[in-house]
């Protein structure tokens, strides 16, 4: 956009967080505007609808006290950016991109637009290069490569956010030094905040970061900005700079009502539960922008943090974001209850790129199988102990009681670690432990030559 | 008339005026950067139209052209092996131009203009042409004839005729009227191709999926929608289509999914050898590829792209396979222009024209016999991935799918997350095609292929009951005829129906394999009905022992099967009787 700015006098109307102007000239889509009253307050808004006879604006700050008739309304001629650069690393902004840390404000080394572009898929690269997280629920199970996008499904309450500081704090990316952390906050309390950036800062973590902060008390629709931003930077790390850069995002569900709530005053037509019919393609704007270049460096991997509502995974937000990433993490209160800390339930978990950052030169030879092996005994030990709950277990075949035994130490050993790190050789040495606690009969995916490498190491380590 | 000029923009929409002289469906280019739009509202003199590429930065007062005709796709020779998006732009065009991002505003063609091929004509001058008549060929891939057809819709008298090296755009041969005949022409996608007419759905479309090909084939031809919740296995079963279905074309449709999902194929395809040709699989491979975060309204054109150019191989006699992933995606596309234009929505917002454009995307599935001398026979088999908001099959896009599709597989989340891949829901699942397969089937494999498929279908109702009576009572509590019904379904399920895309061996199960591993597990259950019969319940060691067997039967290469089926004979023997 090219188009110098141009300044009107009063909207004609306003409503909630957006504002109409009328027979406005030269307007262009996703233009950001700046809406002024006597020099004194301003708010930030952006194009969302330009039409001849009426504009309509989204405006990121509350609209408190704006008497549409007395705006000054400077249309920029420009999209919204943002600065971006190694000099934000260890520095802390608010949606605005002001600091809140009390260090002057970030010049960066370029001013880039927050709304990505969409990549050239033949241009990406299949992501492969594997990180260890320390959690055993997620390396042994459900790898997280770079460049992947994978989320964790928590619920009201299951410590979601821990979980990713948990991982910001162990992760050991492939190449190890240039590795950055981009944080977005989107709607979460101070609280939640403070003790994650207070882990960050513990771990040293905070001084290859960059943090971006909406919270519950800020702005609502500054939401659907700040993810954008914290993006932006993302990619400047890893494409101009080469960083493999970790993006963590809370809460999700939080943008997802911002984006309700501009559908709702745009009086659009609602889609399932009255979200918006192109939140799909909004949210995949977002999460579409994890990944890695064939020609460049450094690599983007996201994990966006969210709520689901009622415990609700079939609920619009976890559904859409579940078919846009690649796999999720699934929080269970149950396991919750039952102490087992990260409650991830490991059933309906999944990470799609798996496969790809597994096996010989990448982890070990017999991963695939090995986890294979886990996820069958473990399934079948679900399904007995869904049985027990209604015939006993008495009532249950040899097969399946032993399973149920199995799931039980599964969770309590291999899934509920606690704080502790644990690297993937010992992830993978605990789940041969289970494993060897039943009988070789029942295992049927391991093959022989399997079983003489896994014998062959038991000899060694004695 | 004043030149038009933007006065609305919102999300993919633009209206402009002044546009009366518009027609449906017909290109524009749209503001200063010329994007690519196609209309699709004319009320007065304001037109509404729906734009291909990403509309921030378009200002009201910028221009809007029209383009005379719709969105075309361009069919010749050099398609195969191309990476195109949802608007027939070659990606690989395109990032040579925009490099890693996409940016709107740039033409890409969708052939190399610059690329020769060998023209041999076939046709000779003062030879009556209609269309879909053959003019001569080229090789598209070593080894791959690509015949030149007229096309449709062209008749006259062949004027001029010349061999030679030519690029797609060159004239080859012209006829009486004046009308230039090249290796490429345009057709619109939106208008089935012609013709000559239907064929029976009398062979199966062979996926290398033994629970698909044994239990619920598709027909050559035919239409098969793939219904799953997120992670139930969609993705992997139209790959595993695009890299194992005998077909002679393969077009897939990444319509509004991943763009590391795309990334996986471009860098797997070109290395994965077609056992058919020999060759690599991206020679026989078009991806169309518009990911969730391209722009919808290319999104929607992707689909009618795809087709198209699968219909174009059709008429050369091709065996065409079409997947699709998501349809669902394609139906949110249409509901996102839909719900912009206003206009009055039905079921979960989709449009109510929803049931019919679907249905008509179908239709365009069939075995036909082409239009044209000489004849030809060719097919494009459909099979189309479906999204379900929550994994809830009564919503829209399940539903007018099941009313034309002719096979349904059904995905189940509970099957996948306990990995149980593919995870087919047996209960749900049908093909409609296959009472009429059964012929074809026990033609050329063995004559008992229709007995042991209707057979093991039963058993595994019989299991299915079985076992909801077990998760009342407990297992224990059964039968033991019962029980012995839960442990042979068990391995019909887990062992002979299952099959892992990242096994090393059996990633695809030739017809053969299929047909060694359901009778030796039918035969395990005859021989345990016998057994019970002279009032001996089935050893549950031997039982077990031919699990075991039919695992590994089932993870050997293909050359050492016939080893394996022996050994596991010899188990079933120990089980007692075994023939
Ligand atoms: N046939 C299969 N064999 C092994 N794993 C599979 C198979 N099908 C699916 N999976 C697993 O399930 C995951 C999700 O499958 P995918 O096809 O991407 O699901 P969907 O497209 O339905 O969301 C894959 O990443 C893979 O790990
Ligand atoms: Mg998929």
């Amino acid at each position: 956009m090219t188009a110098v700015g141009r300044t009107y006098r009063g909207a004609s109307a306003a409503t909630g967080p957006l504002i109409f102007l009328e027979r406005a000239h030269r307007i262009a889509l996703g233009e950001w505007v700046l809406i002024e009253l006597e020099k004194e307050t301003t708010w930030r808004g952006q194009v969302i609808d330009a039409g001849e006879e009426i504009t309509v604006i989204q405006v990121f700050e509350e609209p408190y006290g704006l008497p549409p008739a007395q705006v000054k309304i400077s249309l920029t001629g420009r999209v919204a950016t943002a600065p971006v650069g190694r000099e934000l690393l260890g520095r802390a902004l608010d949606g605005a991109a002001r600091p809140i840390d009390d260090l002057p404000a970030p010049v960066g080394e370029a001013m880039v637009p927050v709304w990505g572009a969409p990549m050239n898929p033949a241009r990406r690269s299949r992501p492969a290069e594997f990180i260890e997280t320390g959690l055993s629920a997620i390396d042994g199970m459900n790898t997280l490569v770079c460049g992947q996008k994978l989320p964790i499904f928590s619920g009201a309450g299951l410590p979601g956010l821990e979980i990713a500081a948990q991982i910001v704090e162990h992760a050991r990316a492939p190449r190890g030094e240039r590795f950055a952390v981009v944080f977005a906050a989107m709607g979460i309390t101070a609280r939640e905040t403070d003790s994650f950036l207070r882990r960050f800062d513990e771990s040293g973590a905070l001084e290859r970061s960059v943090v971006y902060v909406n919270e519950a008390r800020d702005p609502t629709i500054e939401r659907l900005l700040v993810p954008r931003m914290a993006l932006a930077q993302a990619e400047f790390l890893a494409f101009k700079q080469g960083f493999d850069v970790l993006v963590i995002m809370a809460d999700v569900t939080h943008y997802c009502e911002a984006l309700r709530e501009i559908g709702a005053a745009r009086e659009e037509i609602p889609g399932r539960r009255g979200y918006p019919g192109y939140m799909y393609t909004d949210l995949a704007g977002i999460f579409e922008r994890a990944g890695i270049l064939r020609e460049l460096e450094g690599s983007v991997t996201l994990l966006p943090v969210l709520t689901m509502p009622d415990d609700d995974i079939t609920h619009p937000i976890p559904d859409l974001t579940g078919y846009i990433t690649e796999g999720q993490i699934v929080l269970s209160r149950e396991l919750a209850r039952r102490a087992v800390n990260p409650p991830i339930d490991l059933l309906p978990s999944l990470s799609r790129l798996m496969n790809a950052g597994i096996g010989r030169d990448r982890t070990v030879p017999e991963h695939r199988i090995w986890a294979d092996e886990l996820y069958a005994v473990y399934a079948r030990g679900r399904e007995a102990r869904l049985m027990a709950s209604i015939v006993g277990e008495s009532g249950l075949g040899k097969g399946d009681r032993v399973a149920l035994t199995f799931a039980d130490r599964f969770e309590e050993d291999f899934v509920g670690q606690g704080s502790e790190r644990r690297s993937l050789h010992q992830t993978i040495e605990l789940g041969w432990r289970l494993l060897e606690t039943l009988p070789r009969s029942e295992l049927i995916r391991i093959d022989d030559e399997t079983w003489t490498r896994r014998d062959a190491q038991r000899g060694e380590a004695r | 008339m004043s030149p038009a000029r933007i006065v609305r923009v919102s999300g993919a929409l633009v209206e402009a005026v002044p546009l009366e002289g518009a027609s449906l469906f017909e290109l524009a280019r749209v503001g200063e950067r010329r994007l690519l739009a196609e209309v699709i509202r004319v009320a007065g003199e304001r037109a509404t139209l729906q734009v291909y590429e990403d509309t921030a930065g378009l200002r009201l007062g910028e221009p809007v052209d029209l383009g005379g005709h719709g969105l075309t796709a361009h069919l010749g020779p050099g398609l195969l092996g191309s990476v195109l998006d949802g608007i027939g732009r070659s990606l690989a065009a395109t990032a040579a131009r925009t490099g890693d991002y996409i940016h709107p505003g740039i033409t890409a063609e969708t052939l190399d203009p610059e690329r020769r091929f060998e023209f041999v004509p076939g046709a000779r001058t003062g030879e009556r042409l209609t269309g879909g008549d053959v003019l001569g060929h080229v090789e598209e891939q070593p080894g791959f004839v690509h015949p030149i057809l007229v096309p449709p819709g062209l008749e006259g008298t062949l004027d001029s005729i010349r061999p030679g090296n030519f690029t797609v755009g060159e004239m080859v041969g012209s006829l009486d009227d004046g009308t230039k005949l090249r290796l490429a022409h345009d057709w619109p996608v939106r208008r089935p191709r012609p013709f000559q007419r239907r064929l029976a759905f009398d062979r199966p479309f062979l996926t290398g999926q033994r629970v698909f090909d044994f239990l619920f084939p598709a027909a050559e031809g035919g239409t098969v929608a793939v219904p799953g919740g997120f992670g139930t296995g969609k993705t992997v079963i139209e790959q595993s289509l695009a890299k194992y279905a005998e077909a002679d074309v393969v077009v897939f449709i990444g319509c509004g999914e991943r763009g590391n999902e795309m990334a996986e194929l471009l860098s797997d395809f070109p290395d994965l050898v077609d056992d058919r040709s020999g060759r690599s699989l991206m020679e026989r491979t078009v991806l169309i590829v518009n990911t969730s975060n391209m722009p919808v309204a290319a999104r929607e054109a992707s689909v009618y792209l795809g087709i198209t150019i699968a219909e174009y191989y059709r008429d050369q006699g091709r065996r065409v396979a079409v997947v699709a992933d998501s349809l669902s995606r394609w139906a949110e596309a249409l509901r996102e222009i839909a719900a912009r234009l206003q206009e009055m929505p039905s079921e979960e917002g989709m449009p109510t024209y929803l049931g019919n454009r679907l249905g008509k995307l179908y239709e365009r599935a069939g075995r036909v016999e082409a239009l044209g001398r000489p004849q030809r026979v060719g097919s494009l088999t459909f099979v189309g991935a479906v999204s379900p908001p929550g994994g809830d099959f009564s919503e829209p896009v399940t539903q007018a799918s099941l009313r034309v599709a002719g096979g349904l597989w059904a995905l189940d989340p509970t099957l996948a997350h306990q990995r149980h891949f593919p995870a087919v829901d047996l209960e749900a699942s049908y093909s409609l095609y296959a009472a009429g397969l059964m012929e074809w089937f026990a033609n050329a494999t063995h004559d008992d292929w229709p007995s042991v498929r209707s057979e093991s279908l039963r058993l595994l109702q019989l299991e299915r009951d079985v076992r909801e009576i077990a998760g009342l009572v407990g297992p224990e509590a059964l039968q033991e005829g019962d029980r012995f019904i839960l442990e042979i379904g068990r391995i019909v399920r887990e062992i002979v129906l299952s099959q892992s895309a990242f096994s090393e061996h059996d990633a695809a199960s030739p017809l053969e394999k299929t047909y060694r591993l359901a009778t030796l597990a039918h035969r395990a259950y005859r021989a345990g009905l016998a057994s019970l019969e002279r009032g001996r319940a089935p050893d549950p060691a031997a039982l077990e022992g031919v699990g075991r067997m039919l695992a590994s039967v089932r993870d050997a290469p293909f050359e050492d099967l016939d080893a394996r089926v022996a050994d596991a004979e010899a188990a079933l023997e120990r089980m007692g009787g075994g023939s």
